[in-house]
């Protein structure tokens, strides 16, 4: 019973974790409309750059997200302006192409630097864990990642629902000509998306990077798991996605306990294709 | 009276196709002006180059307030006090009625005001604000047109262009909402209506302008032309 317990606490804490995955692809899907196939290889990226900086700075690696964030916003911002934006209106292939190649650049770059060694951003706050019972334990690191990642994806949906930036995001996706008419400068507001979601990626990867061992070419593994939270949550449904993250970590850590560890990815990935078959919309879709 | 907005000599194409000749014409201060043609006669695209999202080539000038504004983005253009109600009113669909009207006030100089021009539009097509949560996409075409109409005067303009507002529309509506611009008028907005509907376009404009293939083919005040000389001119009679 307590393994049980222990399991059910351990993937919700992670399903948290895999919310603030999905959550940067979820808006830019929703969005922009581009299915971001580099969103996993930024993430990866975010973590291997506050790698860079506890190296130089000494710090641990929460501090490092006060440089990484503003970086990945840059990032973002840059790579719509100057290689999406000039093909948004060349239909849904070529932006997929653009991501696909960037997925390829971005991995072999990390792989030439980095090596194909294991790294983690160390922080002794992994082995820290707060007891509930003998047996029953909150792990902390998970603890704090679950609760950031919520605190990202509320302050996410705040800023959507109640800034001008988040309303002309929205707006742009409704009706790109009448938001242009309103004055929305349509080509910058989808780099500002961008780069918003690389804030979150950066988020997710300083997380996932204290949490998790992760490579030069982690970013396929985590790809997989944003796109799983995203269909499940419903594309562009930020609370949604969020839920779903609970889901699919639930499944994969309780449908672990309960039949091996070797089924932990293919069980989530069951839940995905169940997703699919009975709701396609995902779970707060509407269409 | 000084005009506020001059269009000069426009050619507009797509592609090859030329949709607007060499049309001018010219708007005052404070005054309705209508824009009639038949569907295809280049009204809408003459809209389009005048709004900066014209996606062609074109020729010719354009003047806002003595600014030359050829060729400038949408949003300068807003910025500058000219607002646009887009044919099919073109809400966004999926936001709620007051998240539309508060895009509406998008541009920086609209923002701070935002709150009061929200309660004039509220007070000018109350139903709006009964509706104020619901997503726009759900409301009934005069409806849609309302929130087109008050999400335009949320930035504060000086000038309106309502591009065939009364397109699909039952006749009752479309009353209702000429009634509301002729009110805005008066308060001292300067009104651009373009339009299929001779009659009623005669019956609330001052000075119109008729367009047939892409030219300017007749123009005056309305008090001085008769229907049936805005209709030959009209079907190119």
């Amino acid at each position: 019973m307590d393994a049980i317990i222990q399991a059910i606490i351990q993937g919700i804490l992670l399903g948290g974790l895999y919310a603030v995955l999905g959550i940067g692809m979820s808006l830019i899907f929703g969005i922009v409309k581009i299915t971001n196939l580099a969103h996993g290889d930024f993430i990866i990226l975010a973590a291997f750059i506050s790698y860079i900086f506890m190296g130089v700075l000494g710090c641990n690696p929460f501090l490092t997200l006060i440089l990484v964030i503003p970086i990945m916003f840059v990032v973002g911002y840059v790579v719509q302006n100057t290689m999406l934006n000039k093909v948004l209106s060349r239909g849904d292939e070529p932006p997929l192409l653009v991501t696909f190649g960037l997925s390829i650049i971005i991995q072999n770059l990390l792989l030439y630097i980095f090596t194909a060694n294991a790294h983690k951003l160390q922080t002794p706050l992994l082995l820290k864990a707060i007891p509930i019972t003998e047996d029953v334990r909150i792990p902390v690191m998970y603890l704090i990642a679950c609760i950031v990642s919520i605190f990202v994806i509320l302050a996410l949906a705040f800023y959507m629902k109640n800034t001008y930036q988040g309303r002309a995001i929205k707006a742009a996706s409704d009706d790109i000509e009448a938001a242009r008419l309103m004055g929305v400068n349509v080509k910058s507001i989808y780099g500002i998306a961008m780069g918003i979601a690389m804030m979150t990626a950066a988020v997710a990867g300083v997380m996932l990077g204290t949490l998790f061992n992760f490579y030069s070419y982690s970013g396929g593994t985590y790809l997989i798991v944003a796109f799983a939270v995203v269909v499940i949550g419903g594309i562009g449904n930020l609370y949604g996605t969020l839920f779903a993250g609970f889901v699919f970590g639930l499944a994969q850590i309780v449908g672990a306990q309960i039949l091996g560890a070797e089924w932990q990815q293919l069980i989530g990935y069951a839940v995905l294709l169940i997703m699919l078959i009975f709701r396609p919309q995902g779970l707060f879709g509407n269409k | 009276m000084s005009k506020i907005l001059r269009v000069e000599n426009i050619d507009a194409f797509y592609g090859d196709f030329q949709a607007v000749q060499n049309a001018s014409f010219a708007v005052e201060e404070k005054e309705i002006a209508s824009v009639i043609g038949t569907n295809g006669a280049g009204k809408s695209t003459l809209m389009r180059v005048i709004s900066g999202t014209h996606p062609g080539k074109q020729n010719g000038k354009i003047f806002f307030k003595d600014t030359d504004i050829t060729g400038w983005p949408t949003h300068k253009i807003v910025d500058m006090g000219l607002s646009i109600v887009p044919e099919g009113g073109r809400v966004f669909g999926r936001m709620s009625v007051k998240d539309n009207l508060i895009m509406g006030s998008y541009i920086k100089g609209a923002r701070p005001g935002a709150a009061t021009a929200l309660e004039r539009v509220y007070e000018l097509f109350p139903i709006l604000k009964e509706k104020a949560e619901h997503p726009a996409g759900s409301l009934s075409g005069g409806q849609r047109q309302m929130v087109a109409i008050g999400r335009a005067l949320m930035a504060n303009p000086e000038a309106v262009l309502f591009d065939e507002i009364s397109l699909g529309l039952a006749p009752t509506v479309i009353k209702d909402i000429y009634a509301r611009i002729r009110q805005l008028n008066k308060e001292g907005l300067t009104v651009i209506l373009v339009e299929q509907d001779v009659k009623r376009s005669l019956k609330t404009c001052e000075t119109a302008f008729v367009m047939l293939k892409g030219k300017v083919v007749l123009e005056g005040k309305s008090k001085d032309l008769t229907e049936e000389q805005v209709r030959n001119a009209y079907f190119g009679m």
